[in-house]
């Protein structure tokens, strides 16, 4: 069926098609009409799914680990504020290894207050251990929400599907909604195998563990996070043959032939695929690279996607005070082991914080001065500041 | 593809109204797309909505700077903010007012320029309060009307199964002002 629906209706039909079982969230703009849409769908029968109002993100968050280790499908959605207050219960989810998902609206972070979108609130969450997904469309936003609980559930992490505030929360378009029958045959139940909080088989989890045993839990994760990459691919391909939208981890768009690739995420992606149509019609030799995952990062599809290339350009929507966008921090780290010869230089941008427009005009204004100089004048380039 | 931008009022129904059509366009067959430029939502602040329509996927998603068409829901908005504001030449601006095209010559010079009395029609069908009328659906009527980029079947199909209340009402005030939308004047 197909059906015109914001993106946070497209998360809430997402978690619904999945047969989430338990909801526990507290309202943020703008995130709120993505709850809300879901204790809609549990009122009018659509959803069978227990719904849990919490004083706070960081008891929406204990909540969700709780239902999780009680063996149910658990899923909840924040922004901003909201995910820094749960910032300490997203690293217990992962420890626990509770598959829970949350959709995260990316908002930008007070003081000043702004309830437009920039990613700091999603990349501050890198070492939280969470699979992070970004998407740049609503159709890509409600898959996304499907797949996300297949992956987290096949590796016990928890998962984060991300999209920008009002760019996708409260932008409606016309997706495709897939049958839920389909979903189910191809997300079956949550099977938590043995190891859930079962009263019959009364067991501890999470208790004071001796550095002698500590370090090899953390190491289980990054075993599984590195397995993910895996398992994303074989998840995406499945969802692909099933219901026939292809999405990657890394994926190029007119980038083979091209001596500048813009790195982008999120909807940049989207209007960046018209911004590479309309300079590639005025001759120029740019194409672009989205990516999807920040956790696990997909270096080595990056390092093929982007070896020998002239020039990087990566458009970082959040940075790190003291050090540079996040993307760029990981796309330098990626191809440093390229030899050389083989590895482009990097320009650095930072734009679109606090819901600054991203346009063709701003993608057309990087890919400018990308082009122009040789070398970047800074380790990044802050577009459409006024400096004050 | 076209690109429309609304103006109104936080109250009037404007994010609602770029959404409607959306809807109706999707029913019609297009590509649509719609999206408000988000203040914190209060009563009476300018609201701006954008929505775009095309035959093949709409891809971008930003702000629209270039309109190929303004939709106006407060004519007291005219002195209060830069409406046209990258409007294309040969654009149309469709304005809730009782007052002839003519009369807004001095602000919409070298426009093409449709009104329509979309609040009398709203309180006429009980559309929100006389001080404070709903005007959305009415005006999407003229817009149907005046641009002919959607079926005025679909229109009212989308008002019926979309607006949270009075869908007849809504659906009426939509058929009267495409009715009664005045033709459209070069300024």
């Amino acid at each position: 069926m197909r059906k015109v629906l914001t993106g946070n209706q497209a998360v809430a039909y997402g978690a619904m098609l999945s047969d989430v079982q338990v909801v526990a969230a507290y309202p943020i703009t703008p995130q709120t009409t993505i709850i809300e849409e879901l204790a809609d769908m549990q009122a009018e029968g659509l959803a069978d799914l227990d719904y849990i109002r919490v004083e706070s993100e960081h008891s929406a968050m204990a909540a969700c680990i709780g239902a999780s280790m009680g063996g149910v499908r658990t899923f909840t959605a924040t922004c901003g504020q909201g995910l820094f207050l749960m910032h300490e219960m997203l690293h217990y989810a992962t420890g626990a290894r509770t598959p829970v998902v949350l959709a995260n609206v990316n908002r930008a972070i007070a003081a000043p207050w702004s309830i437009w979108s920039d990613q700091t609130d999603s990349v501050s969450q890198r070492e939280t251990g969470w699979i992070q997904l970004y998407c740049e469309g609503n159709q890509e936003v409600l898959d996304t929400t499907i797949m996300a609980f297949k992956i987290a559930e096949s590796l016990r992490l928890p998962a984060m599907v991300i999209l920008d505030a009002f760019f996708l929360s409260h932008t409606s378009e016309p997706i495709e909604i897939p049958d839920i029958e389909a979903v189910r045959d191809f997300l079956p139940p949550y099977d938590p195998g043995d190891l859930w909080l079962d009263p019959d088989n009364p067991r501890t989890f999470g208790s004071l563990c001796m550095p002698d045993t500590y370090m090899e839990f953390r190491w289980q994760i990054q075993r599984d996070m590195e397995r993910a990459k895996q398992v994303i691919d074989e998840v995406q391909d499945d969802f692909g043959r099933v219901f026939g939208r292809n999405y990657r981890q890394v994926e190029g768009y007119r980038s083979d032939d091209a001596d500048v690739v813009m790195v982008v995420s999120g909807t940049v992606a989207s209007t960046g695929r018209d911004a590479i149509d309309f300079l590639r019609a005025r001759g120029e030799g740019v194409g672009m690279v989205k990516i999807k995952t920040l956790r696990p990062f997909p270096r080595q599809e990056l390092v093929a996607a982007l070896r020998g290339k002239k020039k990087v350009a990566v458009i970082d929507r959040n940075f790190s005070p003291g050090a540079t966008g996040v993307w760029a921090q990981e796309i330098r780290s990626a191809l440093y082991e390229l030899p050389e010869d083989e590895r482009p230089i990097i320009y650095g941008y930072i734009a679109g914080l606090g819901g600054r427009d991203i346009s063709i005009k701003t993608i057309e204004e990087i890919y400018q001065k990308t082009r122009e100089a040789d070398q970047p004048d800074d380790v990044d380039i802050w577009i459409g500041v006024n400096y004050v | 593809m076209i690109e429309i931008r609304f103006h109104g009022r936080g109250g009037q129904g404007t994010v609602v109204a770029s959404k409607l059509l959306a809807t109706s366009l999707f029913l019609d067959g297009k590509y649509s797309q719609s999206f408000p430029a988000f203040g914190t939502e209060r009563r009476g602040a300018p609201v701006t909505a954008f929505l775009r329509v095309d035959d093949k996927p709409v891809r971008i998603r930003t702000e629209i700077y270039e309109p190929d068409h303004i939709v106006i829901l407060d004519p007291l908005l005219v002195d209060q903010v830069p409406l046209t504001d990258g409007l294309k030449r040969d654009g149309i601006v469709i304005i809730n007012s009782s007052r002839k095209p003519m009369e807004f010559a001095d602000r919409f010079k070298g426009f093409k320029v449709a009104t329509v009395p979309a609040g009398q029609i709203a309180v006429k069908h009980h559309l929100g309060t006389p001080q404070s009328p709903i005007v959305n659906t009415a005006i999407l009527g003229a817009v149907a009307k005046v641009l002919s980029i959607v079926t005025m079947e679909n229109l009212i199909e989308a008002i019926k199964s979309d607006v949270p209340s009075k869908a007849d009402e809504n659906a009426a005030a939509a058929q009267e002002a495409y009715k009664t939308v005045s033709d459209v004047v070069q300024l």
